[in-house]
């Protein structure tokens, strides 16, 4: 009797299983020979186009992207590091520094924060920040960056067992050189998927720096692709830079994930 | 010879955590060479006596004096203290970040500014004396907890220091693996070391120590050779914490 019931109980979900994949490829079948593919192809796969965007697409917009992300995250990773342990710090005003600096510039847009680095401060304190779009984008990018790292790298001090700090100390270490040798090397192992996450996060950031008015040659990859769109009034070149973020993101994915087999030895 | 100031000597040490009083009061003077094994229940105050000695702890009030050296005063350097001070946890805390051969040279380098030729020799010889020559290209978390245990004390033997302290080395151990530890300790022991031990191993401390501690509610209610504490206890409290033991 109970078996009879289960065996039902089985049936109806199988059935209701196959009722949903099939509406689900019909829906997919439809669609397809609803969709109008002459249009689809001549708004956003021209080929003609796309061949146009090269080789500069590469040798300078995505050669630009990795650029600014490499430079904004190296700079901003420092920048968060200081941040971070000033935020431990025994000294109240250097934590109320780091708090007021975290809790800002994750507030504020980080189109807002490029802007003020790469106009409104050079403007009214008569600086010129060296380096073009590169040394404003590092400054401003790496800026907004360092406030969201600080906080992982914070975490992730905090995460390291006690007895490291004190078994270092007892050895003699001071506080300095227990944190470069024994802690921060455990923290970074801990914190390597969030700083994955926040360097392709970056990577994407860099489309904000057409703000900042690129030249031809720094151009990054948003800006190449916006300024060939208007000059062909047509979205192939939106299609040819989304497959090149991709292909700029996945190996960096890969990349980490050895990373951390490799350094995961220890632990 | 002018007579040499003790390794480690408090005076009338206290220490609180908030309301709460740990340690009230502590006098004890330990000679060269003297092995003082620390006993009492948990939350006497024991460990805290014992961290108090390298100032992992800070006391409230009293002065910590090493081999006559005020460390409890704010002009101390503690660091170069604390090189003298050996220190065995009872969670081993090994890094676990490097080979067990690093583990026991980063100090030596970044500390006592040794050649990394100089601290790896010392770093074998410490090995090979807690019988674990063979381990020295593995990570922490490959050993044993004994064989961890081992070389956290060779950490500390590359220090060359005056004196050590151990934090209940065995009791995060499983028992078969206990023996290993404590002749290792014991070996220390006979070459004449200072030391401080907390435990619970009884029989570790009626064998090895000097002295036996009995430290119960912050104080130490009672102080003398291992026979008489153990073996024939006059404070209530002692006999009662003995006899529970026992069990």
């Amino acid at each position: 009797m109970v078996a009879v019931v289960k065996s039902n109980r089985v049936r109806r979900a199988h059935r209701r299983r196959n009722v949903l994949i099939g509406g689900s490829v019909l829906l997919v079948v439809v669609l397809l020979a609803l969709a109008d593919w002459d249009t689809i192809q001549r708004n956003f796969f021209q080929e003609d186009i796309a061949r146009e965007m090269f080789p500069e697409v590469i040798t300078i917009a995505a050669k630009n992207t990795i650029i600014y992300t490499a430079a904004a995250f190296s700079f901003g990773l420092v920048l968060a590091l200081v941040l971070a342990l000033m935020k431990r710090s025994t000294i109240a005003p250097y934590r109320w520094f780091a708090t007021a600096y975290i809790e800002l510039f994750r507030a504020l847009p980080a189109l807002i924060t490029i802007l003020l680095v790469a106009f409104a401060v050079p403007l009214a304190f008569d600086v010129r920040i060296p380096g073009g779009t590169l040394g404003k984008g590092t400054l401003g990018l790496g800026i907004v960056a360092a406030a969201y790292m600080a906080e992982t790298i914070r975490a992730g001090i905090e995460a390291v067992p006690r007895g490291q700090m004190e078994a270092a100390r007892s050895l003699g270490m001071p506080k300095g050189t227990a944190m470069r040798y024994i802690i921060l090397p455990q923290a970074f192992r801990i914190i390597i998927p969030p700083l994955t996450n926040e360097l392709v996060l970056l990577i994407k950031d860099t489309s904000l720096l057409f703000i900042i008015g690129t030249t031809p040659v720094s151009k990054e990859l948003t800006k190449f692709a916006r300024d060939f769109m208007t000059s062909t009034q047509n979205a192939t070149p939106l299609m040819v830079v989304a497959a090149l973020y991709v292909i700029i993101t996945l190996p960096l994915t890969f990349l980490v994930r050895q990373l951390e087999k490799k350094v995961g030895q220890g632990r | 010879m002018m007579n040499e100031p003790p390794p480690i000597q408090f005076e009338d040490l206290h220490k609180s955590f908030g309301e709460l009083e740990v340690l009230r009061g502590i006098d004890l003077s330990v000679a060269t060479g003297e092995v003082i094994c620390i006993i009492g229940p948990s939350g006497s105050g024991k460990s805290t006596l014992l961290r108090c000695v390298n100032l992992l702890e800070v006391p409230t009030s009293g002065r910590v004096l090493i081999e006559g050296i005020d460390i409890t005063d704010p002009n101390c350097d503690v660091d170069e203290v604390r090189e003298k001070i050996g220190m065995v946890f009872q969670q081993f805390n090994l890094f676990p970040h490097l080979t067990v051969l690093a583990n026991l040279t980063i100090a030596q380098e970044k500390v006592l500014g040794r050649s990394s030729d100089e601290a790896v020799s010392v770093a074998e010889a410490m090995l090979t004396r807690v019988g674990l020559a063979d381990k020295r290209d593995e990570y922490p978390i490959r050993l044993s907890g004994g064989q961890q245990q081992r070389v956290a004390i060779a950490r500390s033997l590359c220090m060359n220091p005056d004196m050590m302290l151990f934090d209940e080395p065995t009791s995060a151990l499983d028992p078969e693996l206990i023996g290993e530890v404590l002749d290792v300790m014991r070996s220390l022991a006979d070459e004449g070391m200072t030391m401080l031990v907390v435990t619970h191993e009884m029989g570790f401390a009626k064998q090895v120590a000097d002295r036996v501690l009995f430290i119960d509610e912050g104080v130490i209610q009672e102080d003398g050779p291992p026979r008489e504490v153990l073996e024939n206890p006059k404070n209530k409290r002692t006999q009662q914490f003995l006899r529970a033991v026992e069990h």
